[in-house]
């Protein structure tokens, strides 16, 4: 790859200091280390992995109309975290968190609970409790 | 505190986060060379083996090798450690850093890595940054991430659950590495590049055809697989194999491309090291090669998005990885045999 055909396409990397660093050789055949700020081909590969998340939100949000699901699972759901991960992460069991995605027993739920998984989360107790 | 270790980003965080702990050390080696050295260089897809439910796709040797291998070479002596005590892994880590002035390689995850874009917030637990120094007062540390333009900062919370990811590969226990100590003589660079290069061919050809997943054969298996993902997993589940591939590819820790170009990269400074000027015509080769491998992670982007006028296929991609694994097979049986002549 030459200098100049090292891609510069911003997108994720966008208002962060991460950066992408390419090896490619100068006019006389030099190998250099050049800054890039992406490439469009791992972009569209990751969105692959981004829509596949957001079809499995979207079927959650579905049972969650229904009354089938808690809010929880959602927010989990979107974070990539399955029951074991949530599981390792919480502190609290995967039978304990299965009861919890009952949204019955989840509008119940006090908030030290609440903000144990919303610290896994990363979002706020508010957040947890509200769905898009 | 904070020792002084000037940062420089690197393709990759493994060979980065080595360069920044033997810079502290007065050993300036390039990227390039410390992955050429660390035999870095390699090629394994392996179906039955799975990370989020799709296949392995590596360009590379196992995490932590690296590390071993160039430290060997060298004669460095190097601690590392796992702790099943969250506390103790943090107090170690202060130890070594305020008592006794030395920095620390950390593997951490990336999902709580706070200064990382969400959207590269995966459950992956393989990444290497080194840990510098700490604002006493703050109760935060100074880091070295080489997939970062500057030091950045992290809080002893973030720090604490970033060595602890769970689930993602493997769970990682706080493990940190770091050099004890340094000979106060280093070993002639010529002999060293010698082994490691023929260490590389070495572990890129001389697997069994009973073990396809590894090596050149390796790349020649997805040739033969990719073909018939479209058939046998259907559109959709063949696009995220092959967005994975890619991600494997060009994303997680810069995968063939990147890395074959670090390795020409190498073997331009080898043919200096060691006055062998042939080196500088496979460095050559080996830039073509990465050059293939870019195009089959182009082609790869176009296919799961597809733009007008553009009807790239599966075909097309198993044409490009039988391309990429003559031309590697090729190089390596000359690489190997060029190095043999000079190793006498």
């Amino acid at each position: 790859m030459k200098i100049e055909d090292v891609p510069q396409d911003l997108k994720y990397y966008k208002g962060t200091n991460v950066r992408d660093v390419n090896y490619a050789v100068d006019e006389n055949g030099q190998y250099k280390a050049v800054l890039s700020d992406g490439w469009d081909a791992k972009t569209d590969a990751l969105d692959v992995a981004w829509e596949e998340v957001e079809e499995q939100c979207q079927e959650v949000l579905d049972r969650i109309k229904r009354g089938e699901t808690s809010p929880l699972e959602y927010h989990a759901t979107k974070n990539l975290m399955d029951i074991d991960l949530l599981s390792s992460y919480s502190g609290f069991s995967k039978r304990t968190i299965r009861k919890h995605y009952n949204p019955e027993i989840f509008s119940k739920l006090d908030d030290d609970i609440l903000s144990v998984y919303a610290d896994v989360l990363r979002i706020s107790v508010e957040e947890l409790k509200t769905i898009p | 505190m904070e020792l002084n270790i000037i940062h420089q980003p690197t393709a990759h965080c493994e060979n980065g986060t080595i360069s920044s702990l033997l810079r502290f050390y007065g050993i300036n080696l390039s990227e390039p060379m410390i992955f050429g050295l660390a035999s870095g260089l390699y090629f394994t897809h392996v179906p039955f083996l799975k990370m989020g439910g799709m296949p392995v796709t590596s360009f590379r040797t196992f995490p932590g090798v690296l590390f071993k291998r160039v430290t060997k070479l060298f004669g460095i002596k190097t601690k590392s450690q796992r702790f099943l005590n969250k506390e103790k892994a943090m107090h170690k880590l202060d130890e070594l850093l305020l008592v006794q002035h030395k920095p620390v390689g950390c593997v951490v995850g990336m999902y709580y890595l706070p200064y990382t874009p969400i959207e590269y917030r995966f459950h992956f637990n393989g990444h290497n940054i080194c840990i510098i120094g700490k604002d006493e007062a703050k109760n935060e540390y100074s880091v070295l991430d080489t997939n970062v333009i500057q030091k950045e900062k992290i809080s002893y919370k973030d720090l604490l659950k970033v060595r602890f990811a769970i689930g993602g590969t493997y769970p990682l226990m706080g493990q940190m590495y770091w050099i004890e100590s340094v000979p106060t003589q280093l070993p002639d660079l010529k002999p060293l590049i010698l082994k490691s290069i023929n260490r590389t061919c070495k572990e890129m050809l001389s697997h069994s055809s009973m073990v396809p997943w590894l090596g050149v054969r390796g790349i020649l298996y997805l040739s033969k697989k990719i073909r018939s993902w479209e058939e046998k997993m259907g559109q959709r589940e063949a696009r995220q194999n092959l967005a994975q591939v890619i991600r494997m590819l060009e994303e997680i820790g810069t995968g063939g491309a990147g890395f074959r170009f670090i390795y020409a990269a190498f073997l331009q400074e080898a043919a200096a090291v060691t006055n062998i000027a042939d080196l500088n015509t496979y460095s050559k080769r080996m830039t073509e090669i990465g050059d293939k491998w870019r195009e089959f992670a182009y082609k790869g982007a176009r296919i799961i998005k597809k733009r007008k006028g553009e009807s790239f296929t599966y075909n097309d991609l198993g044409d490009i990885l039988e391309q990429i694994s003559v031309l590697e097979k090729d190089f390596f049986c000359d690489l190997r045999c060029l190095i043999a002549e000079h190793s006498k």
